[in-house]
């Protein structure tokens, strides 16, 4: 609602509710209250591309991505220079930055005590999927 | 009229290679281009191979006991089968293939036909671009054949797999009829869709060897020694559409039923009434060919053409005991409907796939409170299911649920399955985890 519209004189019942009412006359649609918000419409895009994944280890602690903390992993993003992903090397899923620059392709860990993987001539990077969120429980264990 | 005489039909039917055992590989991907086998409930026999185990000689249906020894020698992987990820990568598989046609039909767990019809672009680059985003998005590798007739893409595809140059795509649409007969020559008579290793010798006597020689032969002889089934592939592959879109035989792994709606959906009730459909046809298919399940999927979702939200619901429900018992199945699906189900949105299609068939019955008692025959009475039974479903509408989900449905929630703690993967997109607690 970016325009001001006239109120009625009326007066005029307000649900608690975030529909927008105009005019006096709400519409019969409005007598629902409004559904709650979902998770799921705010954090996945392309819900048959997207998985979840448990993160283990410390090797993206710079990046608050820490042991025990789940991802959403989505499959449909292109990687690029910057993601952070979740490649397969060596059979392995591992989750790191990507550096894609100057015909350059790295893996960055975000922590220093965890090295970065090189990729060489030849040497195939393989993208499983591109990392969009990262969550955990805050909760301190009782 | 116009239209459709401006663009000859084009059918595309995409499979998954090795779909169980790809499905494995995508959450683990050190089983890349190792010999790998599924194996069906209870350990029992090879259900899926990938080109590695096939290459070691295993077969299908192969029992694991006589292939163990390749364990220790070969580096052969054998797992039990996880039918929890199956189903959801399955449906991932589908509603990808989905975005590229209103007209799709799924015809099994890894198989969907959909209609490219006057859809802009060549059979090659639209089969590629199916290919390339089932792989990107789902991570399942896949063939795609295009007809202009179902049997002529199924037959697209069955060259699209064994023929390595084609990269996946065969495209039969642009051939004409002489090329299209040189081109399904090469199709063995038992490999055509619908022919089987049944029907087979007794076409190999009449002189008809392969694909084309069916194509070929009198259409008369055809139906009055066969049958007018026959008859119908018969004049599929000579390029005359006859099998109707949703209307075609069973395929013996899986029995799939899904349609589209009409007019969309929204309520609950509707749903089951549909899905209720979907599975007591599945259940008649499993009966005439006198076998048995012991895992039911379904799913609904949404149409990814129309504007709004977009929602795929999809479960797999086990049961502990094999079945052919529409009553078993109908509560099986409710039950899993009960699950998935969210109001307010427009479904547009739902499907139920009958998994895992084996034509044996798993030799246990069964509890039976309603009869086994209940099938065969629909009548008494639909009213039973309508009172059940009412008393649960109204003091909650399963206050009533027949002995099947019951026994169906109490898990799979009697079945082996020694070897299985976790439900890595279907349980929190068996997500995969990132180790480095």
């Amino acid at each position: 609602m970016d325009t001001p519209v006239p109120l009625s004189q009326a007066p005029l019942h307000v649900w608690a509710s975030p529909a927008t009412i105009q005019c006096g006359f709400p519409s019969p649609a409005e007598d629902h209250r409004q559904k709650r918000l979902d998770l799921n419409d705010f954090l996945i895009h392309q819900a048959d591309a997207t998985f979840f994944m448990r993160v283990r280890g410390s090797s993206m602690r710079d990046a608050d991505i820490d042991d025990g903390d789940y991802v959403i992993v989505d499959r449909s993003i292109q990687a690029q220079h910057g993601h952070i992903i979740v490649a397969v090397v060596d059979g392995e899923f591992t989750i790191k930055r990507l550096f894609r620059k100057r015909g350059c392709v790295r893996l960055l860990a975000a922590n220093p005590t965890f090295p970065n993987i090189e990729f060489k001539e030849g040497q195939e990077l393989i993208v499983w999927g591109v990392v969009t969120w990262a969550f955990k429980n805050i909760t301190p264990v009782a | 009229m116009g239209i459709q005489e401006h663009h000859p039909r084009r059918i595309a039917l995409i499979d998954g290679n090795s779909f169980y055992c790809s499905c494995e590989r995508v959450m683990r991907p050190a089983l890349e281009g190792k010999p790998l086998i599924v194996l069906s409930n209870n350990d029992g026999c090879a259900i899926a191979r990938t080109q590695e185990a096939k290459d070691l000689g295993i077969k299908m249906g192969d029992p694991w006991f006589k292939i163990k020894h390749l364990a220790d020698s070969r580096g052969l992987i054998a797992l039990s089968a996880n039918f929890s990820l199956y189903g959801d990568l399955s449906q991932r598989m589908m509603n990808v293939i989905g975005q590229f046609s209103p007209m799709q039909e799924i015809y099994s767990i890894d198989e969907s036909f959909a209609d490219l019809t006057g859809t802009p672009g060549t059979g090659r680059e639209l089969g590629t671009a199916i290919r390339d985003r089932v792989k990107q998005w789902v991570g399942i590798p896949t063939c795609v054949g295009l007809g202009p007739t179902k049997t002529l893409a199924k037959s697209a595809n069955f060259l699209a797999k064994k023929i390595p140059r084609l990269l996946g795509v065969c495209d039969l649409t642009t051939l004409d009829a002489p090329a299209r007969l040189k081109a399904i020559r090469h199709i063995a008579i038992e490999d055509v869709w619908g022919v089987g290793r049944r029907l087979a010798p007794q076409l190999r006597e009449l002189g008809i060897h392969t694909a084309a020689d069916l194509a070929q032969a009198d259409q008369r002889v055809i139906r009055d020694t066969f049958s007018i089934v026959l008859a119908k592939t018969a004049r599929e592959l000579a390029g005359e559409s006859c099998i109707a879109w949703e209307d075609e035989p069973p395929d013996k792994q899986q029995i799939m039923c899904s349609r589209s709606f009409g007019q969309p959906i929204t309520e609950k009730r509707e749903l089951l009434q549909a899905l209720s459909v979907f599975v007591t046809g599945a259940a008649e298919k499993l009966r005439r060919q006198q076998s048995f399940t012991d895992t039911v999927q379904i799913f609904i979702r949404t149409s990814p053409f129309r504007e709004g939200k977009h929602y795929t619901g999809s479960v797999v429900i086990r049961l502990v005991e094999t079945t052919s018992d529409t009553a078993a199945l109908i509560a099986a699906v409710a039950d899993g409907l009960s699950s998935v189900y969210r109001p307010d949105i427009l479904y547009a299609k739902a499907g139920v796939c009958l998994m895992n068939i084996q034509s044996e019955r798993a030799a246990s008692a069964q509890l039976d409170l309603f009869s086994r025959n209940s099938a065969d009475s629909p009548p008494g039974y639909a009213r039973l299911m309508s009172a059940m479903d009412n008393l649960n509408a109204r003091f909650g989900r399963s206050t009533v649920v027949p002995a099947d449905a019951f026994v169906a929630r109490a898990s799979t703690w009697s079945m082996r399955q020694e070897r299985m993967t976790p439900a890595y997109t279907t349980d929190w607690e068996q997500v995969v985890e990132v180790w480095r």
